[in-house]
């Protein structure tokens, strides 16, 4: 994909040393193809000039990776100290319930995959939920089932 | 009953609404400082620094004006001076710079421009925590407005992180901005001496930064009588948990939990009891309700057996089993934890694994004491505080709730259950213990 590979010319330019633009160079090869398969990895590599299993390792160290496939939207429900001590749990259920999954899985048609998450740093408007990105707080498990069916009809 | 509104220096301004946009900062008085370090010159400016006796926010404490003093002059430097401001907050209970950043990112701007003057920084960047998006956003607009208006003389590169909670150790920062996996670096060399593209380079987090500008405004020595002594100025507070209006307060070093608690926080629900406090994150240990009246600064809270830390303060009514919440915290530092240093890998597995048998009720007492000595064993061991974090929480749980431990031992299982406000709670830990979406069975 050339245009990727000029991308990445670009963001390593910004930096002293072009080895610093490896997150967003994987960043932006991820948006591209939804995750990164090793052809993804391959093309960051030689744009970058290092190697496929530099561009491994880095991928995955950082939870925002996807070394496989994800589904096309991400729920991340924060589930550490602060949101857990206000009912996060019921929260977690709530999305489990809605979408007919696990955390952890991904719904049969591909379209969601919901996680519990790390603190994302909202804890005084908990529950904190993530959804491709953007924060939505508070969450209680009755907003759940209009947030779902955003994501199904978006 | 409310006390009397205490003035605020680093969400100045931001009382009514956001301050996003330049013009709105400017008539607040923004930039007013900058100009003002620029007559001053970086001696002076950093003079004033120093007699602010301002200490780290990120976490550490540290005195800012004493960590930059370690960095070379620009004439002795042989290679360029940076500055790097640390916005990679991910510490459980933090979440104060985001707001910062939401609310008031010009005076971060500004107080990145001022401290890049004092040490004669070539360039600075901004480690933004990978999940904090509308805020790399928020901060990039409001960088673009600055640079437009010719206020940015020094260049200031944005960049954002990925997810990793380590990444907010400076070192590992370092590591990470440099394109590699953020793993923490072997100190000495320290980073002033040996930094970023192994040159003299100062790392301070966003609120040390944000506070800047107002040192400048009011005079180093003013600021300092501010708060008590060895904790200087105010703090914004993160305050979340069982408690009725969570969020950032902004309040002078040496106020008591109980005002930051109940006064500005509303207390607890429906009357409930408090039954302890996490003082400065979830690194810190954990201190019972009895310490309500302690004065939150940094000696107070260490005298306790506790840190201040990032300030920010956990509150957990009577209704939380406190196995349940070290549990979790301790399936977080696993999670998170590099793997460089084998005590930390290791021992953040170990304690996690007793802390799941106690609560499920499949743990012996022995199994209580390997716990703590397991604490023991990682404790001071490792290159930096992660594994520490783990150890010290973790082994404060035990110390201040032992009997809930050991009542979860003798009955097999949480005496509390389904009535424990942490019932059901889970962690990315167990699913990745399954294989987790997005990436290969890790283990």
């Amino acid at each position: 994909m050339a245009e990727l590979f000029d991308e990445i010319q670009t963001l390593a330019s910004r930096y002293p040393e072009r080895k610093s633009a490896v997150i967003p160079a994987l960043r932006l090869a991820q948006e591209h193809y939804g995750h990164l398969p090793p052809e993804a990895l391959r093309e960051v590599a030689l744009a970058l000039g290092t190697t496929p299993a530099y561009c491994r390792g880095i991928a995955s160290f950082y939870d925002m990776f996807h070394l496989a496939p994800v589904g096309e939207h991400i729920i991340d429900v924060c589930t550490n100290a602060s949101c857990a001590l206000i009912g996060a749990a019921r929260v977690l259920e709530a999305f489990e319930h809605e979408l007919g999954i696990t955390a952890g899985e991904t719904t049969p048609d591909g379209r969601i995959t919901l996680r519990s998450a790390e603190c994302l740093g909202g804890c005084g408007r908990g529950t904190v939920v993530s959804i491709d990105e953007r924060y939505r707080e508070p969450v209680e498990p009755e907003d759940v089932p209009a947030l779902v069916e955003e994501l199904r009809r978006g | 009953m409310a006390k009397a509104k205490r003035p605020l220096l680093v969400l100045a301004g931001a009382e009514r609404g956001d301050l996003r946009a330049l013009e709105d900062y400017r008539r607040v008085g923004g930039y007013a400082s900058l100009e003002q370090a620029r007559r001053l010159g970086p001696g002076a400016t950093l003079e004033e620094i120093k007699k602010a006796s301002l200490r780290g926010r990120g976490g550490a404490g540290f005195p800012m004006g004493q960590k930059a003093s370690f960095l070379p002059s620009p004439e002795q430097a042989k290679s360029p001076i940076y500055l790097v401001v640390n916005a990679d907050e991910s510490e459980p209970g933090a979440f104060k710079d985001r707001e910062i950043i939401n609310r008031v990112p010009h005076r971060l701007i500004e107080g990145i421009q001022i401290a890049a003057l004092a040490i004669g920084a070539e360039r600075c960047f901004v480690y933004v925590r990978g999940e904090y998006l509308s805020e790399y956003e928020v901060f990039s607009a409001a960088l673009a407005e600055a640079e437009a208006a010719g206020l940015v003389s020094v260049p200031i590169l944005v960049h954002r992180g990925a997810g990793a909670y380590i990444c907010g150790e400076e070192t590992a920062l370092l590591e990470s901005l440099e394109g590699k996996r953020g793993q923490p670096r072997s100190k000495p060399p320290f980073p002033a001496l040996i930094g970023l593209y192994d040159s003299p380079s100062l790392i301070n987090n966003v609120e040390t930064i944000a506070t800047v500008p107002k040192i400048i405004e009011l005079g180093g020595a003013a600021y300092s009588k501010i708060g008590v002594k060895d904790s200087t100025g105010t703090r914004v507070f993160s305050l979340s948990g069982d408690v009725v209006r969570g969020g950032n307060y902004e309040l002078p070093h040496g106020a008591a939990f109980r005002e930051l608690i109940y006064d500005c926080g509303g207390g607890i629900a429906d009357g409930r009891k408090l039954k302890a406090i996490i003082p400065g994150g979830s690194s810190s240990p954990v201190l019972p309700a009895d310490q309500i009246d302690l004065s939150m600064d940094f000696d107070s809270i260490q005298k306790a057996g506790s840190f201040l830390g990032s300030a920010s303060v956990i509150v957990i009514d009577e209704r939380a089993c406190m196995v349940q919440l070290a549990l979790r915290i301790g399936q977080f530092y696993m999670n998170e934890s590099c793997g460089k240093c084998t005590p930390c890998r290791e021992g953040t597995r170990w304690i996690e694994m007793i802390l799941r048998k106690i609560e499920e009720g499949r743990a012996s007492r022995a199994e209580l004491d390997l716990l703590v000595d397991v604490c023991d064993r990682v404790l001071g061991k490792c290159l930096c505080a992660l594994g520490d974090s783990d150890a010290m929480a973790v082994a404060s749980y035990v110390k201040h709730f032992r009997a809930e431990f050991e009542a979860h031992i003798d009955r097999g299982g949480c005496p509390l259950g389904e009535a424990s406000s942490l019932a059901g709670v889970r962690s990315p830990v167990d699913e990745i213990y399954r294989g987790r979406v997005g990436q290969e069975a890790a283990l």
